[in-house]
């Protein structure tokens, strides 16, 4: 048979199989080579929250999923073009989110009568018609690789692990990927030991030749590189963002850099990367708890560092005391919470955006806090230095939202150069005829910042109320009044430092979305293909929780009506409610992954048909 | 990477000026009730500041909640007074963030044993360079009166009319236990004594625990009486002294000897025994520590008071700054430029 290449602008190809199967490193091999060769690239990466499930079972499964493009993917995508199953299990879990004749390939080798079992096949799907409605191609790979090292010295166990790389090789064929990316990845990986990298080379060619010479694979699929600018591009996932972003900060800051943490699921990779920064000079302690986390990046920013502090909701529960003195302190420390599904230890893997009014409002006392929020993997290196820069400038702890979906996931990223990024130093104060502990800026009402060393500003801070200037202890009630209301307002003037929301579409009509957070990408790609039936609706996304943007009530007021997306029961929905006295529409989702754009977009459609508004 | 904070961090200081305790005196009244413990304590740690060879200006006092944690307020260096439990935590940032400050914790039985327990057994392990003074009065006094954790059996407080069922912790033992490297016992009538653990506590670098019995009159008065008052502190309790032997009593008859593993008293009048069998203290010693330690709570044996260990070894802040050191020296400084490119980058052109 012929083979033909068909062009396609974007594809979604997911890997499964068992946990012990490599389908991590299948999946982002995959990417980077997708996002070298110029396309656009959004991954998410699905694994089991147990650590090694037992082996073929369906609560096993670790799927990598990739997105990429000629043009913006914005999202991991929602339905799947190709699915690479490694065995019966991983076929059950996910074949649901393929698309209808979409392209399965399976390892015929992990569907034995004891995978069917665990994956609780009555019969083999792949014989008994039930996959009818897919293009089905499946080869026993185990088969395949055995024969390709058939002269290879190595233990059987061994030679089978070896069967992601000729999956990925034959996934490379099918989209016409190019093969050095890995095979240079392969070369670094297994350079110490020959023999088993000259095994892995040669299953991956083995994949694509297999691909190649085939019969039964007529279709190539083409997707080629994006118009993008020019410039130095990496993969990166949202908490490796945060974390460069962190020390990038500080570095911009002109400060040391000191991370106070505890380990928990999704925040942890950011302590794992940020403890690899030795070589920067910056400083972190695992700490005893999240208490202790918080707590020592205090003591850290009460001696000058650029402090932070990463967690997830259970950990920010813990840390609501501590933001609270932080507040009453005024010292800057950014807090970063990857949110998960909860309450309690909810879904621990899984994604939602439920701590927002946590975030905003979720500490005893009148104890305002800045909170922001990123969109996307790429954005959270901007939100942290930014979160930092507000942190110093205003002396304030600020809140730092991302959710495990773009904390895990990744994208293509410009590299930026540190000239690029603003300075957001401060001084230090250093006069002691002037100085005094809470005498404000004028413009920022921002506290000077003393730290110990300095000579002469010896001086005492604590969680009491203080006195407004001298900084005394102070339990005059007026002065307690007086200095909530200086707080607030300290937090509410960033209003002026932050910028005006640009609205996407036009400037009023029927119907504008508001997202915040990681459901922008869903939101775009939603707007994309509702504009292709040419419907007219707008878009706003916020990044700045508090303050919101000082224009989003004029624009909201432009509208008949407002949509708002959000991974919980309504949480953004009761602060807009509130704050502009209008109704708002809610589409909540609280199911571990995030929306598909068919959801928002239909949402969209059944609000513009209820007003008959015709296309 | 140069930062706004080195010139503080490397600053050399060819003299420091010669201060008087009067110059770590804050210029506010101190608001303890008449009689406190809290007072002497105060006195003695101004005493001492002018004569550990740090600028006023490089000394930062760290406290929790508590009556004791009003203490950074009464002096007259860097403070910080932060909320219940935290200070161990806040400190250890603060130290690990800038080694070149002179870190003290003021704490109590309640915040540092109870609701700061946990900060309290990891820095100990750690052994983050801060000096603990623990003002212990065995009582909950700020919230007036309720039981903690070194508060005795059968004790009876507002919160435990009926007598407390709650074993106390023996504080030097859960310091020990959790790898203290300088762990002292003191008393606020005794004020001489207590400046020179507080003296040993300053040159230690290192996790210093200093125990403190301090009377609080308004809830728990008199708790103290038996090892303080001279009437029967000789013969209850025990002043332990690098390598001298343990002896005790009105007029040093007493003695203690080990039986096996366990400690014994002897009257060394008797004949029986003399100075040359008796125990010698030896502070560095941690198997004897633990048994000294042990002997708090033994009512045969005299409570020991002093220093009852100082082990030397590398402090956790200094640990921090040997690995970065190493890694820049090993691999060159960092660049970030570098380090935001990663292994795996590619150019659009
Ligand atoms: S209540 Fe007790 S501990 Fe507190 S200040 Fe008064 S005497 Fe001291």
């Amino acid at each position: 048979m012929e083979q033909q290449f068909v062009e396609v602008e974007k594809a979604v190809i997911r890997f499964a199989g068992d946990s012990g199967d490599g389908m991590q490193l299948t999946g982002t091999q995959f990417s980077d080579t997708s996002a070298e060769m110029g396309n656009i690239v959004n991954t998410f990466p699905d694994y089991p929250s147990e650590i090694r499930a037992p082996e073929g079972t369906l609560y096993g499964v670790s799927a990598y999923q990739i997105h990429f493009g000629a043009t913006n993917t914005n999202t991991p995508g929602d339905k799947i073009d190709v699915l690479v199953a490694m065995n019966a299990a991983s076929l059950k879990v996910n074949l649901k989110d393929v698309k209808k004749h979409g392209i399965l390939l399976l390892n015929k080798a992990g569907f034995k009568d004891k995978n069917l079992k665990l994956a609780k096949y009555e019969s083999n799907p792949i014989e008994d018609g039930s996959l009818k409605g897919y293009q089905v191609f499946a080869y026993d790979i185990n088969e395949q690789v055995r024969r390709v090292l058939e002269d290879f010295d190595l233990p059987p166990k061994m030679i089978d692990r070896t069967k992601n790389l000729f999956a990925l090789g034959l996934a490379y064929w099918l989209f016409d990927r190019p093969l050095e990316p890995t095979q240079n990845w392969l070369n670094k990986k297994f350079g110490k030991d020959e023999k088993i990298r000259d095994a892995n080379l040669k299953v991956f060619k083995a994949g694509y030749n297999f691909g190649a010479m085939g019969q039964d694979l007529a279709v190539r699929y083409i997707v080629r590189p994006a118009d993008l600018r020019k410039g130095i591009y990496r993969n990166i996932t949202g908490n490796n963002a945060v974390a460069l972003g962190l020390a990038v900060a500080a570095q911009k800051a002109e400060l040391p850099l000191f991370l106070g943490s505890y380990p928990i699921t999704p925040a942890t990779e950011i302590l794992h990367f940020i403890s690899g920064y030795k070589q920067y000079g910056v400083k972190h302690m695992q700490m005893e708890d999240e208490i202790a986390g918080i707590t020592s990046a205090i003591g850290a920013s009460y001696g000058g560092a650029l402090a932070a502090t990463t967690t997830s909701g259970p950990g920010l529960s813990l840390k609501v005391e501590a933001m609270g003195l932080a507040v009453m302190l005024e010292l800057p420390l950014v807090v970063v919470d990857v949110q998960r599904a909860g309450p309690s230890t909810g879904l621990p893997t899984k994604p939602e955006q439920s701590d927002l009014l946590m975030a905003l409002w979720g500490r005893h006392g009148e104890a305002p806090i800045p909170v922001l929020a990123a969109s996307t993997a790429t954005d959270c290196f901007d939100m942290t230095i930014e979160a930092a820069r507000i942190a110093i400038k205003y002396m304030t702890p600020v809140i730092l939202l991302t959710d495990g979906y773009i904390a895990q996931g990744s994208e293509a990223w410009k590299v930026p150069t540190l000239d690029e990024l603003p300075d957001i130093s401060i001084k230090f104060a250093t006069d002691k005829e002037t100085y005094a502990p809470y005498k404000r800026d004028p413009e920022t009402l921002a506290r000077p910042w003393a730290v110990p060393g300095t000579p002469g500003l010896e001086h005492r801070i604590g969680g009491l109320e203080k006195d407004n200037i001298t900084g005394l202890v102070s339990h005059d009630p007026l002065n307690h009044q007086r200095m909530c209301e200086i707080r607030a307002e300290k937090v509410e003037r960033i209003v002026q430092d932050i910028p005006d929301l640009v609205v996407d579409g036009d400037e009023s009509g029927e119907l504008l979305l508001v997202t915040w957070g990681s459901t922008w990408g869903s939101a775009r790609n939603a707007l994309a293909s509702l504009r292709e039936k040419d419907l007219k609706i707008s878009h706003v996304h916020l990044k700045y929780l508090n303050p919101l943007p000082a224009n989003l009530g004029d624009i909201m007021s432009n509208f008949k009506k407002i949509l708002v997306p959000e991974l919980n029961l309504g949480q953004l929905k009761i602060l807009l409610q509130y704050k502009y006295m209008r109704p708002i529409i809610g589409l909540n989702k609280v199911q571990g992954n995030t929306f598909t754009a068919e959801e928002i977009a239909n949402k969209i459609e059944e609000i513009l048909l209820s007003e008959g508004v015709s296309k | 990477m140069i930062t706004q904070l080195d010139g503080l961090i490397n600053k050399e200081y060819t003299e420091i000026p010669q201060y008087t305790p009067k110059d770590f005196k804050a210029p506010i009244d101190v608001r303890w009730c008449a009689g406190c413990g809290g007072y002497s304590i105060l006195s003695q740690v101004q005493r001492i500041m002018p004569d550990i060879g740090v600028p006023k200006e490089k000394i930062v006092f760290v406290s929790g909640i508590g009556c004791s944690s009003r203490f950074p307020y009464y002096m007259d260096v860097y403070g910080f007074h932060s909320i219940h439990g935290r200070a161990l935590a806040i400190a250890s940032g603060l130290k690990v963030a800038r080694p070149d400050l002179s870190v003290w914790v003021a704490t109590g039985d309640g915040d540092c044993m109870s609701i700061g327990g946990n900060h309290m057994i990891h820095a100990s392990r750690r052994n983050v360079d801060i000096n603990v003074i623990m003002f212990n009065n065995e009582i909950y006094s700020l919230t007036k009166g309720q039981f903690s954790p070194t508060s005795r059996v059968g004790q009876k407080t507002k919160s435990s009319p009926f007598g407390v069922l709650d074993d106390p912790f023996n504080p030097s033992s859960l310091a020990l236990g959790s790898g203290s490297t300088f762990v002292a016992r003191g008393y606020d009538n005794n004020p001489s004594h207590m400046k020179h653990l507080f003296q040993r506590a300053a040159q230690h670098k290192g996790f210093s625990f200093v125990e403190i019995y301090a009377n609080c009159v308004i809830f728990n008065d008199g708790a103290f009486d038996e090892y303080t008052r001279k009437e029967t502190r000789p013969t209850s309790t025990i002043n332990l002294e690098h390598g001298k032997p343990l002896v005790f009593g009105f007029k040093n008859e007493l003695g203690i000897i080990m039986d096996g593993y366990k400690p014994k008293v002897v009257n060394l009048d008797e004949g029986k025994y003399s100075v040359n069998d008796l125990i010698i203290h030896n502070e560095e010693d941690s198997t004897l520590a633990l048994i000294l330690s042990d002997m708090s709570f033994n009512p045969e044996l005299p409570r020991p008071m002093g220093v009852i260990y100082a082990e030397s070894k590398p402090t956790y802040d200094q640990k921090v700054t040997w690995q970065i050191n190493d890694l820049i020296e090993r691999k060159g400084e960092g660049n970030l430029e570098d380090l935001m490119r990663g292994d795996e980058w590619w150019e659009i052109k």
